[in-house]
């Protein structure tokens, strides 16, 4: 196992470990933009360099491995320099010739491109790139892909093909020509995608995002961890909550996900939750009309307690039964096979296993 | 048999740690997706993958081999494999005696299941069947994982148990990558079940029959419990048309879109004296209620999900339920109080604690520790007896839960209705990606219904030209129980001979044609298999 230091400080790492895995371990920051852990390993935006002594130029930390005796500096005016001159070229590929992007963006407070602005002090970039207004790819009913405010970091290209493997989103292209392929325009019916929305996850700006977004600013939400609804995979996710309703939903890491949704635990988990048309009152049958009508909590519940304690009584536990649901909460079914066992006296009990 | 229906291994390490995959009649692209995207990685880092299904499902493109057998025939094909291991002496003896009974009688039970011959039941190559098992036994670590295509049979238990030979015949078990593998299809499903929401059983397995075990939950709740036999779901339609059964309450299910044979489900409704429904929505079968009553849904409440590894995880309230609606714990609660019996009001995390006291596999499980920094989300996975068990990921690593795993030794049989003259077609039932089941969670999203809104039945290629239907034609699907109007997608995705629909949408739902064929132990109706006649419209 190698052994280097990082602005001085000794650290041990496995072989193979990047400096940026070395900084972490001893509590370094060094600001990325185009990495994602195990997803997306480009080393194309180039604002994580640091000076590596012997080393006549920096290197980018998320992809240089570490080597026995390797003496890092992060904090050097030289690479703080590069890093600067790396990021205003990637704001000037940004498109930062308005201020209006921000303030309009559905990720602004959100943003990654804003953080490490902040952080570097970059406000805007020296650099003029030749400006060509493309179309927006909006058709897919989930996510859109504005190509005038990708970076080409190419996370979402690292979502699609190394994390969901589904091989629909790619690159075009190279270098400063590069392209993203996102499968949304006119014809995205005809394509692969299985519009998970991992892609959009992966993306650190405004470009490729989840139309949802434009429902609500971060700073307005609150998040809450459970799990999905939907399959038995039990993948975790993060209800985006604004203003006592659910906006949204984003993948956790999860042991069963890995920071990985489908397109139903992304875009399908909550509509149902705050839907108009959910019961929001007991129902009693009129024998007189034959429709249901609404009751009275304590009259439903009387009702309830009376007939299923009349045919119990009457024609022993045997006559009733219960089947309980298989997506609701352990607890929930805990209690509902003892009223069936202890208040119904019946063994009569089942849920949707079958089916 | 191994024991209960669960996952052996973990996700993780099958995914992860497999040399070669068998996928059985599942199709996790579309019901389980986001394991199926880790299969997808499996497959790319070089896993082998076997594919036993009907269909060209789309993680057949990726497989070595691709057994597209003919729905209904799990038994024999399994049966080949074990038939050709043990010609081929890719048996792990050491394991076979050590841990397992009954291999004579198994051994003998296979015999006839040669390749030739199962090629003819099957419907695929027999070179193919030899090459498979030849693949899966040769394998340092081989999973099989299988899906509701091997239980929604009239033979799904013996499609399980023949399965589980395989793996135990080949020391598959208790070790990582190994195992075998039902995906659980609801959230919590395995939940359900390990909650004793079963006639047989209380909570972790726990027998009814067992007279101590009962004993204990009688001391435990303070009641006297029932000790009669009770009937599984699907039993209970037919005894509620005998009046056997007067009496339901149904909590969060919609039997009308989603029980085999819709028009017996509906004459068995109608039939009862009393229906209570407890549901999120005025569903199908909330119209033939006496009583609706709205409950809570997953985001408004506190609790766990089990996950089909059997990992407990945590469910949390994230907004307020609307209007009148409330929590279905305190629901049950006051149900049962004013039915005289006396129970308190308790929160999730205190049921949870009655739950643990009360069950050995969750004694180790609180909502307190799901919560803690300790475990960093990542759940517990039963078996978890107490506080400091950190859980179970593999099942089976030094003996099965009832010591020795059994052989088992199933026949084949075939499906109870084949296609004949008068209904000539096969019809297998099924999910996709873009909905869930009745779609009373999805169908509340509207850019699903725009993906993949509206019944359709998929026709070979040959069987579409022999019946004069183009690709996205109108056509009328009838089965001896009804029929139903869909939209015919002609590929060579089934074999001649069969098709498939999936059971999600009401405008055209596959249940009015499925039967009500159970399985002799599971009791689970035979929605892979019946026999339908299709037609044109207009």
């Amino acid at each position: 196992m190698p052994n280097i230091t990082v602005n001085g400080s000794a650290v041990e790492v496995e072989e193979g470990s990047t400096i940026l895995a070395a900084a972490q371990k001893l509590g370094v920051r060094i600001p990325t933009l185009c990495h994602l852990e195990d997803v997306s390993a480009a080393a194309s935006c180039r604002v994580c360099v640091v000076d590596v002594e012997g080393v006549d130029h920096p290197v980018p930390a998320c992809s240089t491995p570490v080597r026995e005796g390797m003496a890092v500096t992060t904090d050097s005016p030289r690479a703080e320099a590069c890093r600067r001159t790396a990021l205003e070229l990637v704001l000037a590929d940004h498109g930062l010739d308005s201020t209006n992007y921000c303030f309009s963006c559905k990720k602004n407070g959100a943003c990654e491109l804003q953080d490490v602005c902040r952080e570097l002090g970059v406000t805007g970039s020296s650099f003029e790139v030749e400006r060509r207004r493309e179309p927006v790819l909006d058709a897919n009913p989930f996510l859109s892909y504005d190509p005038n405010l990708c970076i080409r970091c190419q996370r979402c290209v690292g979502a699609c093909n190394a994390a969901a493997r589904n091989h629909t989103l790619v690159a075009g292209k190279r270098g400063t020509r590069t392209t993203i392929e996102a499968p949304f325009g006119e014809g995205w019916r005809a394509t692969d995608c299985e519009s998970c929305g991992n892609c959009a996850q992966a993306c650190p700006t405004g470009a490729l995002t989840e139309k949802r977004r434009a429902s609500y600013r971060s700073w307005e939400t609150e998040r809450v961890r459970t799990t999905c609804p939907h399959c038995g995979v039990g993948c975790q996710l993060d209800l985006v909550v604004k203003d006592g309703r659910i906006v949204d939903a984003e993948a956790a890491d999860g042991p069963s996900n890995r920071g990985l949704l489908c397109v139903k635990g992304r875009s399908a988990s909550f509509d149902f939750v705050g839907a108009p048309d959910r019961l929001t009152t007991p129902l009693v049958r009129n024998p007189a009309t034959g429709k249901l009508e609404p009751a009275a909590w304590d009259e439903a519940l009387d009702l309830v307690a009376r007939r299923f304690a009349e045919l119990r009584d009457e024609h022993g536990g045997e006559a009733l039964a219960a089947f309980a649901c298989s997506r609701s909460t352990n607890e929930d079914i805990y209690l509902f096979q003892k009223m069936a066992r202890a208040a119904f006296h019946t063994n009569n009990v089942d849920c949707c296993a079958r089916v | 048999m191994l024991g209960s229906g669960a996952m052996t291994n973990s996700i993780e390490d099958v995914t992860r740690e497999a040399d070669v995959i068998m996928l059985v009649g599942s199709n996790p692209e579309e019901a389980h997706p986001v394991i199926g995207m880790q299969i997808r990685a499996a497959a790319e880092r070089g896993c082998r993958l076997i594919v036993v299904d009907p269909r060209d499902i789309g993680l057949a493109k990726r497989a070595d081999i691709h057994l597209k057998l003919r729905p209904g025939t799990n038994v024999a094909f399994a049966n080949c494999m074990v038939n050709v291991l043990l010609r081929e002496g890719l048996v792990d003896e050491e394991f076979v005696r050590e841990r397992t009974e009954g291999v004579e009688i198994m051994s003998a039970t296979v015999r006839d299941y040669t390749p030739e011959r199962v090629e003819d039941i099957c419907g695929v190559d027999q070179r193919d069947l030899v090459a498979a098992a030849k693949m899966y036994g040769t394998a340092k670590a081989a999973a099989i994982v299988y899906c509701l295509g091997v239980t929604e049979h009239s033979t799904g238990t013996d499609g399980v148990m023949a399965l589980s030979n395989i793996a135990m015949i080949t020391g598959n078990l208790g070790r990582r990558g190994g195992g075998v593998n039902p995906l659980r299809g609801q959230n919590n499903v395995q939940g359900a079940c390990d909650m004793g929401a079963g006639p047989d059983d209380l909570t972790g397995y726990q027998k009814v029959a067992d007279p101590e075990a009962l004993r204990r939950f009688e001391r435990a709740w303070g009641v006297e419990l029932p000790r009669e036999r009770g009937l599984k779901a699907t039993e209970c339609f037919p005894a509620m048309l005998s009046g056997k059964v007067r009496g339901l309450f149904l909590f969060g299910e919609d039997p009308v879109r989603t029980d085999a044979d819709t028009g017996h489900v509906i004459r068995a409704l109608e039939a009862l004296e009393f229906l209570v429904v407890d549901d999120l929505f005025l569903t199908e079968t909330a119209a033939y209620a006496d009583v609706v009553l709205p409950g809570c849904a997953y985001a408004e409440k506190e609790g766990t999900f089990t996950n089909t590894e059997r990992r407990v995880q945590r469910v949390r309230k994230a907004v307020d339920a609307p209007g009148g609606a409330r929590p279905d714990t305190e629901i049950f609660t006051e149900v049962m109080n004013r039915m005289g019996y006396e129970q308190p009001r308790l929160a999730p995390a205190e049921i949870m604690e009655e739950i643990a006291a009360v069950t050995p596999t969750y004694g180790g499980v609180s909502h307190a520790r799901l919560d803690s920094r300790e475990l960093g989300g990542r759940g517990l996975q039963w078996p978890c007896p107490n506080a400091s068990h950190p859980g179970t990921p593999i099942l089976h690593a030094r003996e099965f839960s009832r010591g020795v795993g059994a052989f088992s030794t199933p026949s084949y049989r075939p499906s109870a209705e084949l296609p004949d003259e008068d209904y000539p077609l096969m019809l297998t039932t099924g999910r996709i990606l873009y909905q869930y089941n009745a779609c009373a969670m999805t169908g509340r999203t509207e850019g699903l219904g725009e993906i993949a809104g509206g019944s359709f039945i998929e026709l070979n290629d040959r069987d579409a030209k022999a019946l004069g239907v183009a690709d996205g034609d109108r056509v009328r699907v009838w089965s001896r129980r009804g029929s139903i109007e869909t939209r015919a997608r002609v590929s060579g995705k089934t074999n001649p001979g069969q098709t498939w629909m999936p059971f999600h949408f009401q405008d055209g739902n596959s249940n009015w044609l499925t039967i009500a064929a159970l399985d002799r132990t599971s009791k689970t109706p035979e929605f892979k298999v019946c026999a339908v006649r299709v037609e044109k419209v207009g």
